[in-house]
């Protein structure tokens, strides 16, 4: 079957067997492995993709099909004009990552988490990241990360 | 004479991980993200049975399943010569394809290649395989009867793998029959499995020179080489394993596994390239668990508490084959640091381990070799002493501690430890989480019936393997290597034979460098992983890279700088002997005005050597005259509620001595995930197996990773007693809290349930077990 899909800005028409995961069409037809595959379950999170800019997605746990027509954002569209996202700087100075398989994962679910709350508290950081499951780092930094890129755009409202 | 401004101290310094940028833009690069022309997948059509007998496999139907190209069977393997394959220990070997019968569950029976994931999984579907199940053996005491006998490839036959012992079991027991104060616990340190986020994987071709180009997610990429070597017969020049980003190992990326050879198989049978990625399911019931030891510990002391002996019985359930990734000398790992950080005048500890119908493995899970099961004895035991004794368990362990004097301190079970000073680190954990007021509010609580808990662990670890004369793997000596090449701009580049998995490597390598050297860390990149380029290692695990390939970066550092020193002599236009390394440059002895950087002595080496040789590089090959051993004071705090059995942990301090801190960044960040490993183990993790030998926990909803709701909060200290064999004094941490954090959890929620009368819980302590001792303890009290 024929799938349309934007990612990252980039229109994708692609003939696709209706089984692809969205997960599989993003890192095979349109060659962004930047999302990554854990688990069979839905349970790690690290294929999550932030759909039509507000919703974070399993992509293992979507057809490429349901995404038809949609916009999805992945790890390698959030640094924009060479720019790292305020998120992506704070895993950096936070140090919340080490193996970086989770960390595509946690930074959309994160990214849609500030969408939508703009200043989280820890427990509430906690709360919308218990999705995302991290071997490395424990999260006592992932945790700090995301609330340093809360307030690094809050205080610079006109960056996405 | 020096106009360049010398870069000084990088180590201590918590820089930045130069590695990150690539993987927060979803650049880095896992063996999945690689793809290659005319590429196959290969699936793995895997046992339903855990013990039964092969009577046919159909593979017709598989063949004709649309983009299904090949399928191999044990059979087809055999007839290669590849039907078996090598354990790492060396002493047994396991089957690659099932041969005449299954052993476990999830067992390989057959590969199928496709030319897409999709077609290679329906032709898994459609490979027919017929069993006659065999009775099965889940555990090692009915394994020990010998009843049913496992492995009738073996010429022992019994399901007996091996008896190992250390120490004087004569002396043990009789200073155990001797003592005033006697305690025996059986203890069960369940089968659990690292489960690294990314799972394990390969892809697999042979290039237009026949090599093998082999990509795969490999913690040891040297020993890779070699063992592929002597399984396949391929020359070993005619092979390269490349070790790309790795997603987490923690151990479970040590062992080669049948998949593997089955995707180099097929990439030689077919002339393409083949792709195998395990899925979780795959990753958790078929590569290597952890642990699954059942140990008898006994512990005998005078009644004022000190400590008069130890001994040690374990059955150890090794599963189908004993692929327990141990040194050769060592079936039962670094087992004997059991005595911990304690001064026992004879102990005795043995280990006898036994077939059962479940995976293999026995690796060493963010470990060293089987010392996280020895640290869990010794440190449950001493609690359940202090108990009978009545005693403080923190004044019973500083009472048994080795004191700092006693170093090199001599173990009753024959290692020497380096360095410590556990009075102090413990000292330091106690006042940073106010000891005193906590007991004082433990005492109130209870006395309202409420149930908190403090629990101590003062491990002491074994880590850094090792010294050849002691160690080696497949008969290669686990030493390791480094080689450092300074460009002419004083930029440079360190390879070691060591494998970062997100220990960060290539920041703290380039630290060492820096700091030996003067030079700019952001400019000494770090390559590892290819065998091709990297100098022989045995790779990363059991927390051997600080201690062994880290050695060797900072004597490869110094080798260069001895180099450099003769370019500096001429450059000074003084004699070699008048030139001193001081301040991070070269100076003319006694005249700090007359100094050259390594960044001129670089460019130098390249544009003006004189009469030495040109070029600026260095080659060290470092074999460790000692293990290192790194300890800690860790202290859990919980609260146990009485209704539901919920276990909170409030509180968790680990105070860690791991000698010299290369980046304190780093060096909590690896103690922030080992906790979290060890509170997983304590509390939720757990590979069970019924009774028929179904594996229940086969994916992360029924094999509990922690998230970000239940992880507590880490606060960590640490103290500096550096290894005084080591050239920079590190001893290595990645593990430490692995190995010290699960009997500080258990330890704190049986001081929580002690006044219920409640004297042991096994892990993982799950709600449910928690609720049952304590209306079980109830229940006995409302008898009495």
């Amino acid at each position: 079957m024929k799938v349309s899909i934007k990612v990252n800005g980039v229109q994708y028409e692609k003939e696709v067997e209706p089984r692809t995961l969205l997960a599989y069409f993003l890192r095979e037809d349109c060659g962004l492995t930047g999302t990554h595959i854990g688990c069979d379950t839905s349970s790690c999170g690290c294929c999550v993709v932030v759909m039509d800019g507000d919703r974070a997605v399993k992509s293992c746990t979507m057809f490429a099909a349901q995404a038809d027509g949609h916009e999805i954002t992945t790890v390698e569209g959030l640094a924009q004009g060479g720019a790292l996202h305020p998120l992506q700087q704070a895993f950096w100075d936070q140090h919340g990552l080490q193996c970086g398989y989770c960390t595509p994962g946690m930074l959309m679910t994160s990214f849609v988490l500030l969408k939508h709350k703009p200043n989280p508290t820890e427990a509430e950081v906690r709360e919308e990241l218990a999705g995302n499951l991290c071997r490395c780092t424990g999260y006592n930094n992932i945790v700090k990360a995301v609330r340093q890129a809360a307030e690094t755009l809050q205080a610079a409202p006109a960056t996405k | 004479m020096s106009t360049e401004t010398t870069v000084t101290g990088s180590l201590g310094v918590p820089m930045k991980r130069k590695e990150d940028p690539r993987f927060i833009q979803g650049k880095g690069n896992y063996v999945d993200d690689l793809s290659f022309p005319h590429m196959l997948y290969m699936a793995i059509v895997r046992s339903p049975y855990p013990h039964a007998e092969i009577t046919n496999i159909d593979t017709s139907e598989a063949l004709k399943v649309p983009g299904v190209v090949a399928v191999i069977t044990g059979k087809d393997l055999e007839a290669a010569g590849l039907g078996w394959l090598p354990t790492f220990h060396g002493k047994d070997k396991q089957m690659v394809l099932a041969i005449g019968k299954v052993l476990f569950q999830y067992q390989e029976v057959a590969a199928v290649f496709a030319e897409t994931r999709g077609a290679a999984a329906d032709g898994a579907e459609a490979v027919q395989v017929d069993y006659n199940p065999l009775p099965v053996v889940t555990d090692p005491f009915t394994a020990k009867t010998d009843e049913v006998l496992l492995r009738p490839d073996r010429e022992a036959k019994t399901n007996h793998i091996y008896h190992w012992e250390v120490g004087d079991k004569d002396r043990a027991e009789q200073a155990l029959e001797a003592s005033e104060k006697r305690i025996k616990q059986r203890m069960w340190f369940p089968r659990c499995h690292p489960a690294p986020l990314e799972p394990c994987g390969c892809v697999a071709f042979f290039d237009t020179m026949g090599r093998l180009q082999f990509h795969v997610t490999s913690q040891a990429p040297h020993v890779y080489r070699t063992a592929l070597a002597l399984v396949t017969g391929i020359p070993e020049d005619k092979i390269h394993v490349i070790s790309p980003d790795i997603g987490g190992g923690f151990g479970n990326k040590v062992p080669v596994y049948p998949g593997y050879v089955c995707a180099i198989v097929g990439a030689l049978k077919i002339g393409r390239p083949v792709k195998w990625i395990e899925s979780r399911t795959e990753n958790l019931t078929s590569t290597g668990f952890a642990r699954d030891y059942h140990m008898d510990v006994e512990i005998g002391a005078k009644a004022d508490g000190t400590v008069t002996a130890l001994k040690v019985s374990t059955a150890a359930d090794h599963g189908a084959f004993d692929a327990a990734a141990d040194p050769t000398k060592y079936p039962a790992g670094m087992f004997g640091i059991v005595t911990g950080s304690y001064t026992f005048p004879v102990a005795f500890a043995e280990v006898d381990a036994y077939f059962t119908n479940k995976a293999p493995g026995g690796v060493a899970y963010r470990c060293s070799f089987r010392v996280t099961e020895a640290s869990f004895a010794i440190e449950r035991g001493m609690d359940i002493l202090a108990d009978e004794l009545g005693m403080d368990p923190v004044e019973l362990r500083r009472k048994n501690f080795v004191r700092k004097e006693q170093f090199p301190f001599p173990s009753a079970l024959g290692f020497t430890y380096d360095s410590g000073d556990y009075h102090k680190t413990l000292d330091v954990a106690l006042e940073k989480i106010g000891y005193p007021a906590l007991l004082k509010e433990q005492a109130e609580k209870r006395a309202k019936g409420e149930l908190m808990g403090i629990g101590i662990s003062t491990f002491t670890e074994v880590v850094g393997a090792g010294p050849s004369k002691h160690f080696d793997i497949l008969g290669i000596k686990m030493f390791d290597s480094a080689e450092i090449r300074i460009h002419p701009t004083g930029a440079g580049i360190v390879r070691t034979g060591a494998k970062s998995q997100g220990q960060g490597h290539e920041t703290t390598w380039a630290q060492i460098v820096a700091e030996e050297l003067g030079l700019d860390p952001q400019h000494i990149m770090v390559e590892e992983g290819d065998t091709d380029t990297a100098p022989y290692g045995l790779g990363t695990y059991a927390s051997r890279s600080t201690p062994v390939a880290g050695a060797a970066i900072a004597m490869a550092a110094r080798r260069v700088r001895e180099r450099g020193r003769k370019i500096a002599a001429h450059l000074l236009e003084v004699g070699e002997g008048d030139v001193e390394w001081k301040d991070y440059k070269f100076q003319v002895k006694g005249v700090p005005s007359k100094s050259v950087t390594m960044k001129e002595v670089a460019f130098a080496a390249y544009t003006n050597p004189g009469q030495n040789e040109p070029g600026l590089e260095a080659t060290q090959y470092y074999d460790p005259p000692n293990m290192t051993f790194p300890n800690g004071a860790y202290i859990a705090v919980v609260d146990v509620d009485k209704e539901s059995g919920e276990v909170k942990v409030r509180r968790f301090l680990a105070v860690d001595d791991c000698g010299t801190i290369i980046n304190p960044m780093i060096v909590e960040g690896q103690v922030h995930g080992g906790l979290t490993e060890g509170f997983a183990i304590a509390f939720m993790q757990e590979i069970q197996y019924d009774k028929d030998g179904n594996n229940l926990n086969t994916n992360f909803t029924d094999y509990l990773v922690p998230t970000s709701l239940e992880t507590p909060h880490w606060e960590t200290a640490s103290t500096v007693t550096p290894s005084p064999h080591h050239p920079i004094g590190a001893k290595g941490v990645g593990e430490s809290p692995n190995v010290g954090s699960p009997a500080a959890f258990v330890n704190a929620v049986v001081d929580a349930l002690s006044p219920l009368g409640v004297r042991h819980i096994e892990m993982p302590v799950t709600r449910d077990k928690v609720w049952r001792a304590i209306r079980d303890a109830e229940a006995k009290r409302g008898q009495s």
